[in-house]
């Protein structure tokens, strides 16, 4: 580890300091768990402290407590849980759709050199392009319904799944293949045996990416094609209405969207890639 | 998959043996790249003809997919009157400039928490708290505190580029092997030496990933806020022909947004493998 190196070149200099009366305000002195606490917690106490001795009279100014008003209430109408279920099944839909295709698409050019020349080329072109670009052809194409939204999502998972299937499958080492002919593997167990094993990985590195585009992209979706319910709308409506505890709330909910997601594809990885820390000590 | 069956023969070609066996062997050492060239071309062709089929019988109305001659003429009108021009140049300049700050700000960031793991503590929890919310999650609170003028853009452009810059220079420093530091001590490097000339070139290719990622989603992010609130830029010329029900418009600023994406990425990957020479040259 490097910084923790040049720390102890920095001990050093530190020692002269040790005298000093402020040295308990030293960011070093308080304990590591609470360190990540500090800076939120001073944001926070600004935050109050401004509505609390009135420093400010902006109208876009509002306290916490109103933002926490304002999550009690739309909670129990139920209009944030059900924005927050149409912007997730949508997400889902969307990703499920376009992850399966891309694995469908990314695993063909891996495992044809024939289909890699064919399509490979146009593929990455299209790759070029902006994802949001593809909106408003997607509208004209879908409407601005559902249909698009799922339309849309789905090529936003599509991208990163076919690319790292393909770099996963095209990867997989030769001396795995050539073991497997030993062996006289069909055509399908070198696939089921080999080839998917170890280029799930990869593979897996794409779907991660997918589900967080796809997350990007139901905001993108929801701000766009304006229709229905979603989260995107819950902070489409707060900016136009100057609601900004709306917004406040909304951002807080896309994030801890997109962490949950984050949190669960990890997990998932984890343990279907679980073989792989045992493999070695079987032998 | 992996049987390839590569012409392995440039040794046998060194031999005077026979001339006409030698240009055979030249000749399948090229073949390889000709059938790709070649292989790239049926697909595309084949979508243009289906399109131009499409479009000249009109199977879907002229609205929602012109001809292509359509499109080709559209793009040379725009490209004379110099609509593409100014508006590429203002998205070009946005997305410079807000990657520019972003990149730099992300840079300080990522070597302050791997340097100091005290930094680190503080920051990088809510670093990763606030990377949680994707860009667009930031957009309605932006656009209620700072309107939709240039620093609308510049700001969002920046914190999409801020995120992969700041996290992969942690993640590059924190990941220099200790040997490189333990044999840096032997030879009694100072401070400015160890950063300079082992941790810093040690670090450069994820950090330089993460540049490019920087960049990649910098033009991601201004793409879509160009097409939600901006009155120039390629964007925002999308989004006016699809208002305008003109979707040559629309796909002639399509193809320069994905040009321009390429160009960006090409010339970050040239200067990578120029600033990598010592890399080839060190073996």
């Amino acid at each position: 580890m490097t910084a923790s190196t040049i720390n102890t070149n920095l001990a050093s200099v530190n020692e002269s300091n040790r005298k000093s009366p402020l040295r308990y305000l030293h960011p070093a002195t308080i304990p590591k768990p609470l360190r990540g606490w500090v800076i939120p917690a001073l944001l926070l106490i600004l935050w109050w402290a401004t509505y609390r001795f009135g420093w400010t009279q902006s109208q876009l100014f509002v306290p916490i407590s109103k933002v926490w008003e304002t999550a009690v209430r739309l909670s129990s109408t139920g209009e944030l849980w059900q924005s927050l279920a149409a912007s997730l099944a949508r997400d889902l839909v969307g990703f499920v759709i376009g992850s399966l295709i891309g694995l469908l698409v990314g695993g063909a050019l891996g495992l044809s050199r024939l289909l890699e020349d064919l399509i490979g080329p146009t593929f990455h072109t299209l790759k070029q392009i902006s994802l949001f670009a593809w909106i408003p052809l997607i509208s004209l194409w879908f409407g601005l319904g559902d249909a698009a939204k799922v339309a849309f999502l789905a090529l936003a998972a599509f991208f990163p799944v076919v690319l790292n299937s393909f770099e996963g499958i095209r990867s997989v080492p030769r001396e795995y293949i050539e073991v497997a002919r030993v062996f006289a593997y069909s055509r399908t167990q070198l696939l089921t045996r080999v080839v998917l094993p170890a280029a799930l990985p990869s593979i897996f590195t794409g779907v991660y990416l997918a589900l967080i585009y796809a997350w990007l992209a139901t905001l993108g979706a929801e701000y766009l094609l304006t229709s229905g319910l979603g989260i995107g709308n819950l902070l489409t409506d707060g900016r136009e209405h100057f609601w900004m505890d709306y917004v406040i709330l909304g951002v807080i909910v896309v994030g801890i969207v997109g962490f949950l997601l984050n949190w669960i594809a990890s997990r998932v990885e984890a343990r279907l890639l679980r073989w792989r820390g045992r493999s070695v000590a079987q032998f | 998959m992996s049987a390839q069956a590569t012409v392995d023969l440039p040794l046998s070609a060194r031999q005077p043996a026979s001339l006409g066996l030698h240009r055979v062997i030249r000749l399948a050492n090229w073949w390889p790249a000709l059938r790709r060239l070649l292989l790239a071309w049926p697909f595309p062709m084949a979508i243009f003809v289906l399109w131009s089929l499409a479009s000249h019988y009109q199977w879907v109305a002229p609205q929602v997919l012109p001809t292509p001659e359509t499109v080709l003429t559209t793009f040379g009108d725009l490209l004379r009157n110099g609509d593409l021009r100014s508006n590429g140049v203002i998205s070009f300049y946005r997305v410079i400039a807000g990657f520019g700050i972003g990149a730099g700000i992300g840079l300080a960031l990522g070597v302050g928490m791997g340097l100091s793991p005290t930094f680190k503590d503080y920051v990088y929890p809510l670093f990763k708290a606030f990377a949680q919310v994707p860009s667009l999650g930031w957009l309605p609170l932006l656009m209620m505190l700072v309107g939709i003028d240039e620093a609308l853009k510049i700001i969002l452009v920046a914190k999409a580029a801020l995120v992969p810059v700041a996290l992969n220079t942690f993640k590059g420093i924190e990941t220099v092997p200790t040997r490189y530091i333990d044999v840096a001590k032997v030879y009694g490097f100072s401070k400015w030496q160890l950063l300079a000339k082992v941790v810093f070139p040690s670090a450069f290719p994820m950090i330089w990933n993460g540049v490019r990622y920087g960049l990649t989603h910098s033009w991601l992010a201004l793409v879509a806020v160009e097409l939600l609130a901006s009155s120039e830029g390629l964007g925002f010329l999308i989004v006016y022909g699809r208002q305008l029900y003109q979707m040559d418009v629309v796909m002639a600023a399509v193809v320069v947004v994905g040009a321009v994406g390429y160009v960006l990425d090409k010339v970050l990957a040239l200067i990578e493998a120029r600033l990598l020479r010592w890399r080839r040259e060190a073996f």
